[in-house]
């Protein structure tokens, strides 16, 4: 089954794209803690989007598609025209490191790489889509 | 949306967290945990019995400021996290980083 969002780039949106993941893995028996992780990996991909990709305007759309099947890893697709910002060039700061620099970011991209299988970027048509694959265990 | 409201008790300053904390909300947790520490308080109790969720951008703000109170000697504790958000802190480790209580009574036995 396959689900669709387009949302605009305010971070007070973010809300808005968290109750769509839920209200879409839910019903595929989804257990609460792993749709909780997933919540967090792409609240982390969608806002890194909509500030260093956007600029949080809010008239730059964007599109979050949901791929689910039952006995396959759910795929999830983030879909814009924006600067890509590919995390699997980056390497996550080590946490000592975030501590002493007091940085309040640098702990996202950590985060969606220990939740997410694989994470790849492809640009097609002028578009950038970033797909995020993820083995979950149905109940 | 976050809501947070600020008591205090037995000489230490409770922070209630209630709703969720995401990259539109996290500042208003950065203001309240300053507000507190430039108040004078060195006990600090963060409430998260109805704190709904935590994305990184708040679990950043908790971060930033360990070095800190450890200069200081500013003790903080956080407690009541329902088990989702207690998983969110554990992914990272932070669970080892930050102190963390189970309830109130043991928070409170945690900074005395």
């Amino acid at each position: 089954m396959n689900y669709k969002y387009k949302v605009g780039c305010s971070i007070e949106n973010l809300k808005g794209v968290r109750d769509f993941i839920r209200g879409s893995l839910k019903p595929h028996g989804v257990a609460d803690i792993e749709i909780s992780e997933i919540v967090l990996a792409l609240d982390e991909m969608c806002s890194n989007l909509m500030i260093h990709a956007h600029h949080c305007n809010p008239d730059d759309l964007f599109e979050l598609n949901i791929h689910i099947e039952n006995g396959a890893p759910i795929v999830f697709e983030l879909i814009d025209d924006g600067t890509v910002f590919d995390i699997n060039q980056f390497n996550e700061p080590a946490l000592d490191n975030i501590i002493h620099e007091k940085r309040k970011g640098g702990l996202g991209i950590r985060l969606v790489k220990s939740i997410m299988d694989k994470i790849e970027y492809q640009k097609s048509n002028g578009q950038n889509i970033c797909r995020l694959i993820k083995t979950v265990k149905h109940q | 949306m976050i809501h947070i409201k600020r008591m205090q008790e037995d000489g230490a300053d409770i922070i209630a967290l209630i709703g969720e904390i995401d990259a539109s909300s996290s500042i208003e947790l950065d203001l309240a945990i300053a507000k507190s520490v430039g108040e004078g308080y060195t006990k600090i109790l963060v409430d998260c019995g109805a704190l709904e969720y935590i994305s990184s951008a708040g679990l950043g703000v908790f971060m930033s400021y360990i070095e800190e109170f450890a200069d200081r000697n500013i003790k903080m504790v956080l407690f009541g996290m329902n088990e989702k958000v207690a998983n969110t802190f554990s992914i990272l480790g932070l669970n080892e980083l930050l102190k963390i209580g189970k309830d109130k009574g043991q928070a409170k036995e945690m900074i005395a």
